[in-house]
């Protein structure tokens, strides 16, 4: 792998190695209703990285042992698809796409009302179809989406990006090279709506200035990606008939 | 666009409504002292006081509810029903038979089988246990003739219309027996199978377009060019 000293990622006039400002994200696109067996479904792109999530639900869990007496059971499986990156990744679950499983699904534990649907399940499954950095927070996306496609109660919609440092630089969204070589890498998801961060993790070391800036540039990025999953929600309504 | 359409706003799940929205658990719910949209919906600000319309729902059996339930699976004591919910409901042999039943000499799958439907009414169900259903009321029982309409829960109202406009206007140009079930299945019995599809088309159009101003109308004037095309009287 490359190192941070051989790739320069920030040029002279302070743009990164595709062109984009510091805080500037990759082109977005949000679509739902993208499988017809699923109760909800989105496909979410951030640049390259393209996310596909299912959701079913509440219904019977199959396995009747893991039956919540006082609320819903909410299980997220988050996946990468063996052709997603440069090389093969195995299909089986790998210690990463188990962690990330469980943090979206803390992500979400807040957000769903499961408190009105006892003893049933709610099944989230994020596939990753082609991974360019930062597909836990395009995952957060796209299952947000997909849930309030399900018609699943929830509080607020979620959703997450990624801020990095490299080179010294605070970016936002960072890809797959960035995060390669960057010295640090901080996603972030939140329901803007209600106040709320859901998701927040860091690798790498940021100054606890640095972590206050990135927080405020991830939360500023979540709210327009917010306002365009209700672009997206409300489009699917209106191309039927005016309101 | 209408006044009507004016007056009208889709909601998105985590939009802030008007205090005035009467709380609808789990639909409109109060996060920190403000009424919160939880599913997506529609504002109607048109009349006296605003109110929320979710366009989905989940059904969540109360006692009381007549439903339309198809036979799930046989139990030695009792039928399992689904009933177009998260919960399966539990419909005992003892009530359906209306005598004391015996499950030596009687076999469950002479009266109802896999995949028949029946009309029943909840009697209960307290979230700790599966919902318990009965036939022991009138115009229940087993569905032996018509078709069964399946939609979202969400959509039953629509079909059923303010005052109910909606329902009667299927009735009167179709003529044909309509019973919608709160749990989004609708029970038709029309007198040829050309009406019969006329009637589909029309609900599924009334479960698409649920949101829409002014549906009633539309559906009517898409029945009788279907009545025409298909040349029904």
């Amino acid at each position: 792998m490359a190192k941070a000293t051989d790739v320069k990622l920030i040029d002279e006039f302070g743009r990164r190695h595709d062109g984009r400002l510091p805080e500037e994200m990759r082109p977005v696109s949000m679509r739902i209703n993208v499988l017809d067996n699923a109760d909800g479904s989105a496909l979410v792109e951030f640049g390259r990285t393209r996310v596909l999530a299912a959701v079913y639900g509440p219904r019977e869990p199959v396995q009747r042992f893991m039956i919540l007496p006082d609320r819903a059971l909410l299980r997220v499986r988050y996946h990468m698809a063996p052709f997603s990156t440069a090389e093969r990744k195995s299909p089986a679950p790998s210690r990463r796409e188990i962690e990330l499983s469980k943090v979206i699904r803390e992500a979400f534990e807040d957000i769903i009302l499961v408190k009105y649907f006892p003893r049933t399940a709610i099944d989230i499954f994020i596939e990753v179809l082609q991974a360019d950095g930062g597909t836990r927070t395009a995952a957060v996306t796209a299952a947000s989406l997909a849930l309030a496609n399900a018609g699943i109660p929830m509080k607020a919609l979620v959703a997450g990006i990624a801020v990095g440092k490299i080179e010294g630089v605070l970016v936002l969204d960072v890809d797959e090279v960035e995060d390669g070589v960057g010295e640090a890498d901080m996603p972030v998801a939140a329901a803007p709506d209600i106040g709320k961060i859901t998701l927040f993790q860091l690798n790498g070391v940021l100054t606890r200035e640095e972590v206050e800036k990135g927080l405020d540039m991830a939360l500023e990025a979540i709210k327009k990606l917010v306002e365009l999953e209700k672009q997206t929600l409300v489009e699917e309504y209106v191309t039927t008939e005016e309101v | 666009m209408s006044e009507e359409a004016k007056t009208r706003k889709l909601v998105v799940p985590g939009e802030r409504l008007p205090d005035e929205v009467e709380l609808k658990e789990p639909y409109v719910v109060e996060v920190e002292g403000a009424r919160v949209a939880t599913v997506m919906g529609v504002l109607d600000l048109h009349g006296e006081k605003p109110s929320f319309i979710p366009l989905q729902t989940v059904y969540v059996p109360k006692p009381g509810d007549v439903v339309i339930g198809m036979i799930q699976s046989i139990g030695v004591m009792n039928w399992q029903v689904d009933i177009n919910s998260p919960y399966v409901a539990v419909l005992n042999a003892q009530d359906f038979l209306g005598r004391p039943y015996n499950p030596l000499t009687d076999d469950l799958s002479q009266y109802l089988n896999i995949g028949d439907y029946v009309k029943a009414k909840v009697v209960a169900f307290d979230r700790s246990r599966s919902p318990i259903l009965t036939v022991q009321d009138k115009g229940l029982g087993k569905i032996t003739e018509g078709k069964i309409v399946e939609i979202q829960a969400a959509k039953i109202p629509r079909v059923i219309g303010k005052k109910r406009s909606m329902i009667t206007m299927l009735q009167e140009e179709l003529g044909c027996d309509i019973f919608a079930a709160v749990n989004g299945r609708i029970h038709i019995k029309c007198a040829d199978s050309e009406r019969e599809s006329i009637l589909v088309l029309a609900i599924k159009m009334i479960e698409r377009e649920a949101h829409t101003v002014g549906l009633t109308a539309r559906v009517q004037e898409y029945i009788q060019e279907l009545k025409k095309v298909k040349g029904v009287e």
